[in-house]
């Protein structure tokens, strides 16, 4: 099977990010940026799949230069090639998007005829959510999103995807098919110090995001239906919560909230 | 648990490391995280060494790191300092096991074994099937090893070990003991030289007791060793071991590692006192990290180990041109271990009663530094072997 992975490096989750003077983005000075956390679990499927079954696991990513390290690393956890559509500075793709995003994505992708897209669920910084399912349409292949699990199953996938308050689907569909990934029902890996060394052998294809569009003029922003008008920091609030129900109920509701919503634990 | 670890990085040190440099840190950062804050303090307190975590460090590539070939890594000197950084940050006794088994049980094997004796040993200690120890020291001879009372002798084609070691890290889990020993009537009757053998630690006549009642390095075992009369093969001979310098070369491996994981240590001393500076208030309802006398040892703190980030950055520069010396090592020794004890020390005050817990590190890592300042050449004996060299008399 021929897997590909979209994966966007991200301001690490913990870092200490302060808004950029036009309050536009955040300041990427000092910055330490990481694998976007729905992607890497999207990495992971790809890597259980390919160990499985069998076949070639290929990561596509969008991103300046400093992308590259972003990319090394799923390459050392165990991708065998990448595509690294380039953009030449931190301004350009800012240009697109999400629209604009999953068209230059189409374009690099298109010819490798995938058996199996995956995508994260959104990205950290964004969380857009749509460029995987974008990228589904434009492709013209079906897809389903939220997806924790995928098996394969006769010609085509069974995933289980998530639906709010506890419940689940389980879906059968055809491939070549894109899936957009939900974080957390596996462990990720680590890249191990041999694979860190193998990395720089594998294939890194640099598209430069400029040479793509000029090779396609349809693929040139055009005006965007998204834009970003301001970016500020949520204010600090003090608020009190009692969590009711049994002691066990409110244990239970507190270590969730510790968990996901304050992620202390 | 104290506070969770943000990255130290006051020069902009990680712009001098390259992308493997960083996923190598960035791998080894959480592994540590992951897996061994969770449970170092409960190691501890009770005194125990968590083997559990040795198959996935295996693995990863942890053993023998900076070695090439026979299922090691083969990463630079850089990498593997940047491991040792991370480990100890965690613990220097969970770090010391790794020193033990890398550069000197896997290195000497590596450096001095016969192909016969490299292929037979260092993919399972690479990958944590099989773990080593280092016999140097001895009850009456730690500061000057070469003064070591044991003996090997050949007889036929055997040699026959008698003696005592002590303080050998990992001396009670080995499979194999690098043992060190002078060889009588070698090279010739009347002479002795030193030399490193392979003593599978299962052979009739050896021994290892734990050494109990430490108050340092708690998560790493330490162990008297005895041999008596024990028998090896004289193909387990070091071949290529001759002279006081084989084992020094191997501690000069482990001491520059050392001077790594010393900076680890002190990074997690330094951010829990500067996390902990920021919350805590005394005194009209300020963070005390606005006092003038807080500052001073955050800066204090912080200087040191830039300055000492640096020292070891470009000793593993150094040793990756082949360049790199002992005199070198020392000093990076000597300064980084002793920066980081202070900088406990320091950090711990900040941190004011709740400093002597168990419920922040630092107060383990004080203690587990005040063995890395002894073992692998005192910080007085590193100050002896750089003045002896830069005054060209040997003050030992
Ligand atoms: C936890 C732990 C683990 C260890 N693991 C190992 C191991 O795995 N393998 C191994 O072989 N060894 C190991 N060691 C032993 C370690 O290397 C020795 O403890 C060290 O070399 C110092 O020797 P010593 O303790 O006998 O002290 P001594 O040599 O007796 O020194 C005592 C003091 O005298 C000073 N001193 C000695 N000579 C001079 C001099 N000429 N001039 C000025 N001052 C001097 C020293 O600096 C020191 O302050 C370990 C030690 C510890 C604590």
């Amino acid at each position: 099977m021929k897997i590909i992975v979209a994966i966007k490096q991200v301001p690490e989750r913990d870092a200490r990010i302060r808004i950029d003077s036009g309050n536009k983005w955040i300041d990427l000075e000092d910055v330490e940026f990481s694998m976007n956390e729905s992607d890497a679990y999207a990495l992971e499927e790809a890597l259980q799949l390919k160990e499985a079954h069998g076949g070639e696991v290929i990561v596509v990513s969008a991103g300046p230069e400093r992308a590259g390290k972003t990319i090394r690393e799923a390459l050392a956890k165990g991708a065998d090639r990448a595509i690294h559509l380039q953009s030449s500075d931190e301004t350009e793709l800012a240009a697109y998007d999400a629209l604009g995003v999953a068209r230059l994505l189409a374009a690099s992708i298109q010819d490798e005829k995938a058996d199996l897209v995956l995508t994260g669920l959104q990205s950290d910084d964004l969380g857009l959510g749509q460029t995987g399912v974008i990228l589904a349409e434009l492709l013209g292949l079906p897809h389903a999103s939220l997806i924790l699990k995928i098996e394969v199953a006769g010609n085509g996938l069974k995933v289980l995807r998530e639906l709010e308050d506890g419940w689940f689907q389980h879906i059968e569909l055809a491939t070549p098919a894109v899936l957009t990934i939900q974080s957390g029902n596996t462990k990720l890996r680590y890249a191990t110090l041999m694979g860190i060394k193998k990395a720089k052998t594998k294939e890194v294809r640099v598209i430069a995001v400029a040479d793509l569009v000029a090779s396609d003029p349809s693929l040139k922003p055009t005006a965007p239906s998204v834009v970003l008008d301001q970016v500020k920091l949520p204010h600090k609030q003090r608020s009190t919560q009692l969590l009711g129900g049994s002691p066990a109920e409110a244990a239970a509701a507190l270590v969730e909230k510790l968990q996901f919503e304050v992620r202390v634990i | 648990m104290g506070f969770k670890f943000q990255n130290v990085d006051f020069l902009k040190f990680d712009t001098l490391l390259n992308e493997d440099e960083r996923l190598v840190r960035d791998t080894a950062r959480a592994f540590v995280e992951d897996n061994l804050v969770p449970i170092i303090e409960d190691c501890f307190r009770e005194g125990r060494f968590p083997r559990e975590l040795v198959p996935q460090m295996g693995e990863l590539g942890f053993f023998g790191a900076n070695l090439h070939g026979y299922g090691c890594a083969g990463m630079s000197n850089v990498e593997y300092g940047l491991v040792m950084q991370e480990l100890e940050r965690g613990d220097s006794g969970f770090r010391s096991f790794v020193s033990v088994q890398s550069a000197l049980v896997m290195y000497p094997i590596y450096t001095f074994g016969s192909e016969e004796q490299k292929q037979k040993w260092l993919p399972d200690l690479a990958s944590g099937r099989k773990l080593g120890c280092f016999g140097l020291t001895e009850p009456g001879f730690g500061s000057n090893p070469g003064g070591m009372t044991t003996r090997a002798r050949k007889v036929g084609d055997e040699y026959i070990l008698n003696g005592e070691k002590m303080w050998i890290t990992s001396g009670n889990i080995a499979d194999v003991a690098i043992i060190w020993a002078k060889v009588v009537d070698d090279p010739e009757p009347g002479k002795e030289t030193v030399r490193g053998f392979l003593v599978e630690t299962d052979r009739p006549g050896f021994r290892a007791d734990e050494v109990h009642g430490k108050w340092s390095l708690r998560a790493s075992v330490t162990s008297g060793l005895s041999l008596q009369d024990v028998h090896i093969p004289a193909s387990n001979l070091l071949p290529g071991s001759g002279g006081l310098k084989s084992p020094l070369m191997c501690l000069n491996q482990a001491r520059y590692g050392i001077s790594w994981g010393a900076i680890g240590a002190a990074m997690s001393c330094y951010d829990t006192a500067l996390q902990y500076a920021k919350t805590r208030k005394q005194f009209r309802n300020e963070p005390i990290a606005s006092h003038q006398l807080i500052q001073e040892k955050l800066v204090w703190m912080i200087s040191e180990i830039s300055k000492a980030q640096l020292l070891s950055l470009h000793a593993g520069r150094l040793k990756d041109a082949g360049t790199l010396t002992h005199e070198i090592i020392s000093l990076a020794k000597r300064n980084n271990v002793w920066m980081a004890l202070e900088c406990a020390r320091m950090a711990r005050q900040v941190l004011g009663a709740n400093g002597i817990t168990e419920d922040y590190p630092i107060m383990r890592h004080m203690m587990n530094l005040e063995s890395v300042i002894t073992y692998e050449g005192t910080h007085d004996i590193h100050a002896l072997i750089i003045g002896g060299h830069i005054t060209g008399s040997p003050a030992f």
